[in-house]
């Protein structure tokens, strides 16, 4: 089948939306960007068609009807299954990195002991790595070099004292091998995985063995249907790193535009706020780019502006906006430099403000920075879309709510939970639009 | 502040002093030529018992100067030499060091941090003090400033002509009588006085029966920008155009010459059907034509240029290219009327022009030169002329339909040129004039 595939290389995080010939999104696929934008792009677009496969399961699943009622509880089990081979193909590559790692590393300890540590704590992931992936499991980030890295270190600290080595050298180990290996793509493992996971859910769900047959015959139906990567539009700030020509290559506010229309038809304005730039978009009634105003010469109400404030605070950046929800009291901020609003946020405390009052001030501030830019462009008109990561904080949308009512009057502010590729998805209709629409072919870079 | 003129051809970055693989017109060579045998004539100017002056670009009054043998500087063209040369940074920053703040126009702290080095100029070559400090005072409340300035750290003599600024939009008789009188009873006993020299106004009407034929050459070569495609391009080449005629050159026969040599050189691009020379040869397909507002960074000039032209992007016209002087809607030197007409020119620069004027300005443009739509470089140290300027674009877009955009850069310090920003707006803004474009002529065939 004919897939149309946007790639978003943004500063943090790269994301990757696939739709069929029908324009519907099949899959969608996010990875953190890394240094290398190159392998950022494949990771996040081999996930979004492994995403794209299990959408296709389901249906399929679906139409057959084999799992009247307990499709959910199927295509869940699979995917966790799925999740866990992958996972522990990537532990074997990293004991196997990490083992070549320790040739090259000047370490205090001899070479030996720390081998014998380091397969210890490999026995140890491994054993408990099904325990990641079990039904209901919380994981704070689905990387892979956050869940090995933090199962590592926590194993690794307890087993460098068992066996009387220096916990740094494994330490040293891991950061040595963990970017080789999350550098490394595994497209082509994809169809082992799928198949040894659906072994493993049988296993894992003994009432299914009977339908086993109806089940598996659609899942390799799916397998064995080609998803075609029929071209390819990528945007973001990585974007000339992508290996297609420029006619593959679009402007992230043409394809933040693009993909706001295309989740929000009624869409006139669109807000983004990212991690390192602020966006305001005017579109027309197809989705076309009409104007456009960034933030300048300066990141300040952007979403690092939210990440400093948590640096300074201690806080996980997904504390803060529940945080200022508990807000009692308006308090102005007004400095818009990120780093005055640190020193301002101290005083505020020195003073004696309540920690609540004090980030709602906070988000307010950056709202108000937004609400200048969305100006500059032109206004805010009817339906208002806001996209990119601080869309998901409840604390922002507040604040937008208020400042829109109180500036523009009531509109529609549509907020989409999977806002975070809007880009990506404005990327693959501009992909679906450049051969349906237009007759292209894929150009490779020149 | 806006203005000036510029010269020698940009080096590339990080490589200045390096022979540059530059492509030039022969036009080029000879106005560099030029440039630099300004900057011998001030070298030379103390040995050769010659008094110097200093005046800026927008109200120049190179003729009259000329009548009293000055040798001429022009610190706004100086400071963009140091800029392009890579020296203005430290200029800057010693400029700072020395009391200015960090808002003030830059030209004016790359002018003093110079002066701060002692007598040398951006060509190596010495840089005598001024005698006299002409104030043509066009519009730039900063011009006033910079000179007050420099007055009161190395007691130069000043004096000031007063051009009343046009805010009704036309040149009343009343204001030209004003500065005719300023002329007589001010401006010409004031450098009759410091330089010794007797006026002459038949000297006077000679130099400009010069300038006329110049500005003629001029117009005939900034309007060569309404082929197609473009010969020229009308703002990053019409930099080093302008260049003779905006600073001590106009109303000499070398200008004359020169003009006539450019005006033929492209006429016979023009013939040939050829694009622009840029600094990598002859400029690929024309595919975006567009007027520009605001002066151009200098820094990076090169850099900024490329991302034009390696998108198929071309200035048809631009309001820079008319700051030191309107030629285009009729306006000449008229030697029969020597003080009158050098009253009007002063009146009718761009700087001094209200805003609806500019307004009509550049919409003039835009259907002349068939241009695809406005871009404005915003100055992020200019006060005078930042303001207005989203007013402007507002109002251009609604006026003409064509879709117009915002960048900042500044003129010579380094720090505020950001070109990953910069290049993503303008790639954003160049896709967002083609989606445009292919949406209207599928709207025209539907």
């Amino acid at each position: 089948m004919r897939c149309f595939i946007g790639i978003d290389l943004g500063s943090t995080t790269t994301k990757a939306v696939v739709i069929d010939e029908n324009q519907n999104v099949l899959g969608r696929g996010i990875t953190n960007s890394r240094s290398n934008y190159d392998t950022a792009a494949a990771v996040a677009k081999t996930e979004a068609l492994i995403n794209g496969r299990f959408h296709l399961f389901r249906q399929a699943l679906a139409g057959s009807g084999a799992l009247n009622g307990s499709l959910d509880g199927f295509i869940g089990q699979l995917e966790r299954d799925f999740r866990s081979e992958q996972y522990l193909e990537q532990l074997k590559d990293l004991e196997a990195t990490c083992h070549r790692a320790i040739e090259t590393a000047r370490l205090a300890d001899s070479n030996k002991a720390v081998g014998e540590a380091l397969a210890e704590v490999f026995k140890r992931l491994t054993v408990e790595a099904p325990a990641l992936f079990a039904p209901g499991a919380k994981r704070k980030s689905d990387f892979f070099r956050d869940i090995a890295g933090s199962q590592y270190l926590a194993t690794g600290e307890v087993v460098a004292k068992e066996v009387g080595i220096r916990y740094d050298a494994l330490l040293n180990l891991f950061d040595r091998s963990i970017i080789e290996v999350e550098n490394r793509v595994y497209g082509d493992s994809v169809r082992r995985h799928l198949l040894a996971a659906l072994e493993r859910s049988f296993v894992a769900m003994p009432e299914m063995s009977s339908r086993r047959a109806q089940i598996e015959a659609p899942i390799k139906g799916v397998l064995d249907t080609e998803m075609e990567e029929t071209y390819v539009v990528g945007t973001g700030y990585g974007r000339a790193r992508l290996p297609f020509s420029k006619e593959h290559i679009r402007s992230e506010i043409l394809c933040h535009g693009l993909g706001a229309h295309v989740m929000y038809p009624g869409t006139a304005t669109v807000l983004d706020i990212g991690g390192q730039d602020t966006k305001a978009i005017q579109v027309d009634p197809q989705g076309i780019v009409e104007s456009f105003q960034m933030n300048d010469r300066c990141a300040a109400g952007c979403g690092r502006y939210l990440g400093y404030i948590a640096d300074e605070m201690n806080m996980g950046l997904h504390e803060l906006g529940p945080m200022a929800m508990q807000s009692t009291k308006n308090i102005r901020i007004n400095s818009t430099c990120t780093v005055f609003a640190g020193a301002e946020l101290r005083d505020r405390l020195a003073l004696g403000d309540k920690r609540e009052d004090i980030m709602a001030g906070l988000h307010r501030a950056i709202i108000l920075r937004a609400m200048s830019i969305l100006a500059r462009s032109g206004g805010i008109r009817d339906e208002f879309t806001f996209t990119g990561g601080v869309a998901k904080n409840e604390a922002a949308v507040k604040a937008l709510n208020e400042l829109v009512e109180e500036n523009y009057g009531k509109l529609t502010l549509n907020i989409n939970p999977d806002s975070i590729y809007t880009g990506a998805l404005g990327g693959a209709t501009f992909a679906w639009r450049a051969v349906v629409e237009e007759g292209k072919t894929a150009e490779a870079r020149a | 502040m806006t203005n000036t003129s510029p010269i020698a051809m940009p080096a590339p970055t990080g490589s200045a002093k390096k022979p540059q693989n530059v492509v030039k017109e022969d036009a080029m060579w000879l106005q560099k030529e030029l440039i630099n045998k300004n900057y011998m004539e001030l070298a030379t100017a103390r040995q050769n018992n010659r008094k110097v002056s200093a005046t800026f670009v927008p109200g120049n009054l190179n003729e009259l100067l000329m009548c009293f043998d000055f040798a001429r500087s022009l610190p706004e063209t100086n400071a963009l030499q140091n800029g392009m040369r890579k020296k203005s940074g430290k200029f800057i920053m010693d400029a700072e060091r020395d009391g200015q703040s960090e808002d003030v126009c830059t030209y004016v702290k790359a002018d003093l941090g110079m002066m701060m080095g002692g007598e040398v100029g951006p060509t190596g070559d010495p840089m005598p003090r001024p005698d006299v400090l002409l104030l043509s005072y066009t519009g730039c409340f900063t011009f006033m400033k910079w000179f007050e300035l420099v007055r009161h750290k190395y007691g130069c003599e000043t004096v000031m002509l007063h051009v009343p600024y046009q805010g009704e939009g036309k040149i009343a008789p009343n204001m030209r009588d004003y500065v005719v009188k300023q002329l007589k009873e001010t401006v010409i006993p004031t450098l009759e006085r410091i330089s010794g020299v007797k006026f002459d106004i038949d000297r006077l009407r000679q130099y400009m029966k010069e300038s006329v034929k110049a500005e003629e050459d001029l117009v005939k070569v900034l309007q060569s920008a309404k082929n197609r495609p473009s010969p020229i391009d009308g703002y990053f080449g019409a930099v080093y155009y302008i260049g003779p005629i905006f600073t001590a050159f106009r109303g000499t026969p070398e200008a004359t010459q020169y003009y006539d040599v450019l005006r033929r050189e492209i006429e016979e691009r023009v013939r040939l059907g050829k694009g622009p020379v840029t600094p990598d040869g002859d400029m690929g397909e024309e595919k975006y034509r567009l007027v520009v507002e605001g002066p151009p960074n200098w820094t990076s000039f090169r850099d900024f240029w490329k991302m034009f032209y390696e998108e198929g992007a071309v200035v048809v016209s631009s309001t820079y290219a008319k700051v030191g002087g309107l030629y285009d809607f009729g306006f000449r030197h008229d030697p029969d009327h020597p003080l009158e007409s050098l009253a009007e020119y002063c009146l009718g620069c761009y700087t001094n022009l209200n805003l609806p004027s500019r307004i009509d300005m550049i919409c003039k443009y835009i259907d002349e030169y068939q241009a695809d739509g406005l871009l404005i470089n915003s100055i992020k140290s200019c006060n005078s002329f930042s303001a207005g300027q989203l007013l402007i674009l507002r109002e251009v877009e609604k006026r003409t339909g064509k879709p117009a955009a915002f960048i900042e850069t500044d003129l010579v310090d380094p720090r505020y040129f950001s070109a990953a920003n910069v290049k993503n707006r303008l790639e954003s803004y160049f896709q967002m004039v083609k989606q445009k474009r292919t949406a209207a002529m599928a709207g025209l065939a539907a």
